[in-house]
């Protein structure tokens, strides 16, 4: 049965995967933005601080819960080999390793933060501040992983919902840094020339990488499902 | 057994998410501090209270049961 | 040591007593160096040896503290043996911390202790080690204050092979800073933080250096208690009066002939302090009782005040740790408060915003009174900071500052009505309230050579 289905076309986990995938990167977005509002302090009456605050716990939350789905999905998804071990050990499958192990490494880091904040109140503030800083460093890592394992990566969708979020991922972290944070100024300095440096390499990869020709070979895609209906023109219809 | 409400200054971080939960007994000085009326909580503030103390960012805020004041 | 230690070796004449008993901590202090252990013993005699209790039993040492109703000399005067109870009644071992860092600028009776007298302390430190069950001492002294560093040191090396002498007794330098010495920003220097006030509780008592039962003391307290427990607690009580009994170092600047540290009983009127330093130089505009973070006392009540705190009391001041500053007819008011309002600011340590934004406010706001640039009602913000700013930090510094300021702006009324219409006074540049320079990294107070 999942033969017949495999050969007939992308499978409903696939869709879910994708789309569980696509839609915990957008909230993992919102979240950061909401983040930088929240330690901002920006707020007005109708928007009160405690009401920000909830809703950059909550939206955080809710990505992690597509997130999982994100995972359990592809697991299901039997066109790939992906184990739920290569969720939490990066590099070690044999589907677009590095590119898979990235999402791992992503979902690590976040889930340091996720159980960190959830335990927030038997460790020190300044302990549990440094490992929220993680996600600054999670997100680019998901996004990476989402455009290097996506077999529709060509589709204009996807590339204008990754333009939206890394405008977004930038413009907070600029508002972040405005504000004088990190203290530290070779800090600061680096935050900003790791988010312009970070753009550039997209610029310059991109054309070259997942939007060039033979993607799904070049990134690790085991030979036996190269040449397959839903790995290369099928832009149109999906997601 | 009555409550109270007390700031721990050094980890309060003027965030404010306090005294929009709590406007009763909890407002912002100029340099958006909270101020903190200190009597004894009535039972119908308690849980705002509560919910107050785990909005706070830093755990600042503390509901404590009556003490021994030295 | 210079002119004014031969001073520091007689007794001020009271009028009220014939008093032989005087002085008490000060009898043989050397004009130069530190008394050395022989020289101790043969001054005061032999340690009382430690009394063989049952485990359960309270140390003997703690009933006769409380009985001499010695009161802590840091500041605050909590009951010595109600402190020393708590610590011996704690879980866990418990460790002595002797307080001598003395970041009040214009005290100087630690350092002399320290300098000078050192084995009075570690005495003193010896047997409240015993009593509440420490095996350790460590005595904290400024990073400013070398000589006495190296006093102490000296001393701890020759009294380890007294019996009694506890498992470690080592010296721990902390910065200068005014907040430095509170005591639990000193456990938390010892805990290897900085030397900034924690929030309590925990007390110290209860969970101080290592998480063990934390005695603190101040050095001068200790020195007490090494006299009482040679003499008892009835004699204790024969000098100073039935509320605050015994004696006490008093740290006496300002226009006088000898400024420096005298031992007085308490109670003795301030009038014969000042004749026992030679008199005053110059007309006294108003006394200030317990350092920056006391209270002043104008010129015109100066000759009925009497030095203990429940004679003060009335007019709004204590002793504190045991600092009178005189201010001449020389200076401005407004503007030494300026200057020391500023100062007060600067030594916030930051950690509690209406601190850090409250003294500041305050302090610019005597600024500009003293310039004469302040806007309308500027008596009244100073109230409103104040109420604003009074017990909402973790510790008393910003309560102190409030306390100063405030009394001065209703001492010296008509000085800060006079200069909010017409600005500076031609005496606005005297600078006589001591503050510490800072030379490299140690600050040291400006006056210091007048003991030193």
């Amino acid at each position: 049965m999942n033969v017949l289905l495999a050969s007939a076309g992308p499978s409903a986990y696939w869709y879910l995967t994708r789309s569980t995938g696509a839609v915990a990167l957008l909230l993992l977005t919102f979240s950061i933005a909401l983040g930088v509002i929240d330690v901002r302090r920006l707020s007005t009456p109708r928007w009160p601080r405690f009401l920000v605050d909830s809703l950059h716990r909550n939206v955080s939350l809710l990505a992690m819960v597509f997130l999982v789905l994100h995972i359990l999905t592809a697991v299901l998804d039997s066109f790939a080999p992906i184990s739920l071990l290569d969720a939490v050990i990066p590099f070690g499958g044999s589907y677009r390793p590095f590119w898979l192990g990235l999402g791992a490494v992503s979902f690590d880091l976040l889930l340091a933060v996720t159980i960190t904040s959830l335990l927030r109140q038997r460790m020190g503030f300044a302990t549990w501040r440094a490992v929220h800083w993680l996600t600054y460093a999670s997100w680019p890592i998901a996004l990476l992983h989402g455009l290097g394992t996506g077999s529709d990566v060509k589709s204009t969708w996807l590339l204008a919902l990754s333009i939206l979020c890394i405008a977004v991922v930038i413009a907070a972290v600029l508002a972040r840094v405005i504000d004088g944070w990190p203290g530290n100024l070779r800090l600061r300095s680096a935050a900003l020339g790791g988010a312009a440096a970070f753009s550039l390499f997209l610029v310059l990869w991109l054309p070259g990488g997942p939007l060039g020709s033979e993607w799904a070979r070049r990134s690790g895609t085991p030979t036996s499902l190269l040449g397959h209906s839903h790995s290369t023109s099928t832009s149109k219809g999906t997601h | 057994m009555s409550q109270r409400l007390r700031v721990n200054a050094i980890a309060c971080e003027a965030h404010g998410m306090c005294a929009e939960l709590l406007p009763e007994r909890i407002t912002l000085d100029e340099w958006g501090y909270p101020i903190i009326d200190e009597e004894p909580l009535s039972p119908e503030l308690v849980d705002h209270a509560r919910r107050a103390a785990q909005a706070c960012p830093t755990f600042a805020l503390l509901l404590e049961r009556e003490r021994n004041r030295a | 040591m210079g002119e004014s230690s031969s001073l520091m070796t007689e007794a001020p004449t009271l009028e009220t007593h014939a008093a032989p008993a005087l002085p008490r901590l000060l009898t043989g202090i050397p004009a130069r160096g530190a008394m050395d252990l022989e020289s101790h013993m043969a001054v005061h005699g032999p340690l009382p040896p430690a009394h063989k209790r049952g485990r359960r039993a309270e140390s003997p040492l703690i009933g006769r503290i409380e009985r001499a109703r010695l009161g802590g000399r840091g500041g605050a005067g909590f009951p010595t043996a109600t402190k020393l109870r708590a610590v011996a009644d704690a879980r866990g071992r418990a460790i002595v911390v002797v307080n001598a860092a003395e970041g009040e600028p214009a005290s100087l009776k630690d350092r002399t202790l320290c300098q000078s007298l050192p084995h009075l302390v570690l005495d003193g430190a010896q047997l409240a080690a015993q009593a509440v069950g420490a095996a350790e001492v460590i005595v904290c002294v400024c990073e400013s204050a070398s000589a006495s560093i190296h006093s102490v040191t000296a001393a701890i090396a020759e009294r380890r092979r007294l019996p009694g002498a506890p498992a470690r007794m080592h010296v721990s330098v902390v910065p200068s800073h005014y907040v430095a010495g509170q005591e639990s920003a000193l456990v938390n220097h010892l805990n290897g933080g900085p030397a900034k006030p924690t929030f309590t509780p925990p007390m110290p008592f209860e969970q101080g250096v290592s998480r063990r039962p934390t005695l603190v003391n101040n050095s001068e307290t200790l020195a007490h208690v090494a006299l009482i427990a040679r003499h008892g607690s009835e004699w204790f009580r024969q000098l100073g009066t039935p509320a605050q009994p015994g004696s006490a170092l008093i740290t006496l600047s300002g226009p006088v002939a000898h400024p420096g540290v005298y031992e007085i009983e308490h109670g003795a009127s301030l009038s014969s302090l000042i004749d026992a330093a030679g008199g005053s130089s110059a007309g006294v505009r108003g006394a200030l009782f317990g350092g920056y973070a006391g209270a002043w006392i104008g010129g015109d009540l100066l000759p009925g005040v009497a030095l203990s705190n429940e004679h003060l009391a009335p007019h709004g001041a204590s002793l504190g740790a045991g600092v009178v500053l005189l201010l001449s007819e020389d200076a401005c008011p407004v503007a030494e408060t300026a200057r020391v309002a500023r100062w007060l600011a600067s030594q916030s340590t930051g950690q509690c915003g209406p601190c850090l934004n409250g003294l500041d406010a305050l302090a610019g706001t005597v600024e500009e009174i003293a310039a004469g640039t302040a806007r309308a009602q500027a008596d009244q913000r100073i109230a409103r900071l104040a109420s604003l700013v009074q017990r909402r930090g973790a510790c008393g510094h910003p309560d102190g500052a409030v306390n100063f300021i405030l009394s001065a702006v209703e001492t010296f009324a008509g000085d800060f009505a006079d200069h909010a219409r017409h600005g500076p006074c031609e005496a606005c540049g005297s600078e006589e309230l001591p503050l510490p320079i800072r030379m490299r990294d140690a600050a040291v107070t400006r006056e210091l050579a007048w003991t030193a």
